[in-house]
């Protein structure tokens, strides 16, 4: 694990949404890769380095919740924003809730724990002074002490996540009971490819013995 | 103004007597549960929105200081004169929907969004997508309040002495009373936890000026926040643990695990009814070095 680092991030509740089901959210049974990298990247992150995930160990039984909260429908326009900037004024500018309200119901997942095994590499952007040892040190260092950019969350902002480094000696932790070691956890969200005009890719997700093993990004399996 | 420059997180402690602090619409309005361990919640976005109210009347719309997600029920008519003569030609394929594609101007947009708008500015926004530059991300975080211990919601059956159409008054032939429903809770004691980004702070100009009045608010929202529905609810502590620097020194969960209610006697007397039945108690040997914990209230 030289070149790798290994993170165990838990919190009371969950929502790594489902992009067929955005309206009424419904979370996966577990964290996709992607919101992996953005805990991650919450933590330690700069434009040379591009995370990987390689591994996710489930260590809770998957169970859900449903929750309704009221939500705004819209968003803002950039052209009324404009426009306010011309008059100098914001008023006029807002949106009222109580008219572009909408109820939405959101199943999300209770009481989670993952083990995330990652490493990184080096992207086009790095400099000479760039070097995978450095960023992982800096990553290494910030995690122990519990150090980071914002706080990282699980999959929406209102699920904080807490995170505690695992050091290279120590074994990895071994799921709760109750956890059901060998699913199919069927196709699910990889990442985005940003480079990509933002096209969502999949892969066909298993977990054994509770490990989810993610293909890399170029893999053939992955699918857009 | 100068951003922040410490990293932030606060447990918040407020209670609710005989009143309903946050309505289910999936349960008929009932105050919201932990169908699992049948404590209380109260949803971060019902906080948010009563620190936004509390921010609009503090500063009255002051400059700076306007809210961008309002209560209000009157028509914005402004907003839609906005469509029109703009000086940002709408993109040709996508009209309005993305943000200009000139990224200077998107973020000159933004910054414009963060200095005026309390509220973007703290919590962030959504503003289109397409760019980064589009989506504000606040410094301000709050997780989901948790009653400490399991609330008991109340069915409490009420009459009025009037109806409402005159069909009913002839359907009850003179006899003008109608039936109604209050939830509430006897008592709880919520706990909140919350999280500020020195970092993010610095992208949208969080000041110290705006944390102050963010503390303000968390401890006098309740006190504008007055309504049938809500009985009595009060802040009663809110806990600021400040880093020394911008990243942080410690795990925020190590920090939190620093403040502990329990009940204030541990023999059990039976359910609690009011604040002075808990004992809240911060460890402060447990505090990690680097931390300094502040009690605002």
């Amino acid at each position: 694990m030289a070149f790798g680092a290994r993170i165990l991030v838990w919190g009371e509740r969950a929502c790594f949404t489902r992009p067929e089901m955005k309206v009424e959210r419904v979370s996966y049974d577990v964290i996709t890769p992607s919101a992996a990298r953005g805990i991650l990247e919450a933590i330690h992150w700069k434009p040379a380095i591009r995370w990987h995930i390689d591994r996710i160990h489930v260590l809770k039984p998957i169970r859900f919740e449903s929750i309704r909260r009221n939500e705004v429908g819209g968003k803002l326009s950039p052209a009324s924003a404009a426009k306010a900037m011309k008059a100098g004024s914001t008023a006029g500018l807002a949106t009222f809730v109580d008219e572009d309200r909408q109820q939405r119901a959101a199943t999300v997942l209770r009481d989670v724990r993952y083990l995330i095994e990652a490493h990184f590499e080096l992207t086009s952007r790095a400099g000479p002074d760039d070097s995978v040892g450095k960023h992982l040190d800096i990553f290494n260092r910030r995690a122990r002490k519990g150090q980071c950019f914002h706080a990282p969350c699980l999959g929406v902002r209102e699920f904080p996540a807490s995170f505690a480094l695992l050091e290279d000696d120590a074994p990895a932790p071994l799921p709760d009971d109750g956890v059901e070691a060998d699913k199919d956890l069927g196709w699910m969200l990889h990442d985005i490819d940003f480079s990509d005009g933002m096209t969502p890719r999949f892969f066909r997700a298993h977990m054994h013995g509770g490990v989810i093993e993610v293909p890399p990004w170029q893999a053939g399996e992955v699918k857009a | 103004m100068t951003a922040i420059a410490h990293r932030y997180e606060f447990v918040y402690l407020f209670d609710v007597t005989n009143g309903n602090p946050n309505g289910d619409p999936d349960a008929g309005n009932l105050p919201r549960l932990d169908p699992e361990t049948n404590r209380g919640l109260v949803t971060d976005v019902a906080l948010k929105r009563k620190i936004r109210n509390f921010v609009a009347l503090d500063k009255e719309g002051g400059p700076g200081h306007a809210i961008y997600m309002q209560e209000k029920a009157i028509l914005n008519l402004q907003h839609e004169k906005a469509w029109k003569a703009l000086d940002i030609p709408p993109d040709t394929k996508d009209g309005y929907k993305k943000l200009p594609k000139d990224e200077a101007k998107a973020r000159e947009i933004t910054a414009w969004m963060c200095t005026n708008f309390f509220d973007v500015r703290t919590f962030g926004a959504v503003m289109t997508t397409g760019i980064n530059a589009g989506q504000v991300r606040g410094p301000v975080q709050l997780g989901f309040a948790t009653s400490v211990e399991p609330v008991l919601p109340l069915e409490i059956s009420i009459t009025r002495m009037a109806v409402t159409t005159e069909k009913e008054a002839e359907a009850q032939s003179g006899d003008n009373r109608t039936m109604g429903r209050k939830h509430i809770l006897p008592y709880g004691l919520y706990r909140a936890h919350g999280f500020v980004s020195a970092k993010l702070a610095e992208r949208t100009g969080f000041s110290d000026d705006d944390l102050q009045l963010l503390w303000r608010a968390l401890i006098n929202m309740f006190e504008h926040d007055r309504s049938a529905a809500r009985g009595e609810m009060a802040a009663r502590k809110l806990i600021v643990f400040e880093h020394a620097s911008a990243m942080g020194d410690a795990p925020a969960h190590v920090l939190f695990d620093t403040v502990k209610v329990e009940r204030a006697t541990l023999e059990d007397d039976g359910p609690a009814r009011s604040f002075a039945d808990y004992r809240v108690h911060i460890d402060a040997e447990a505090l990690p070095r680097g931390i300094s914990v502040r009690e605002y209230l």
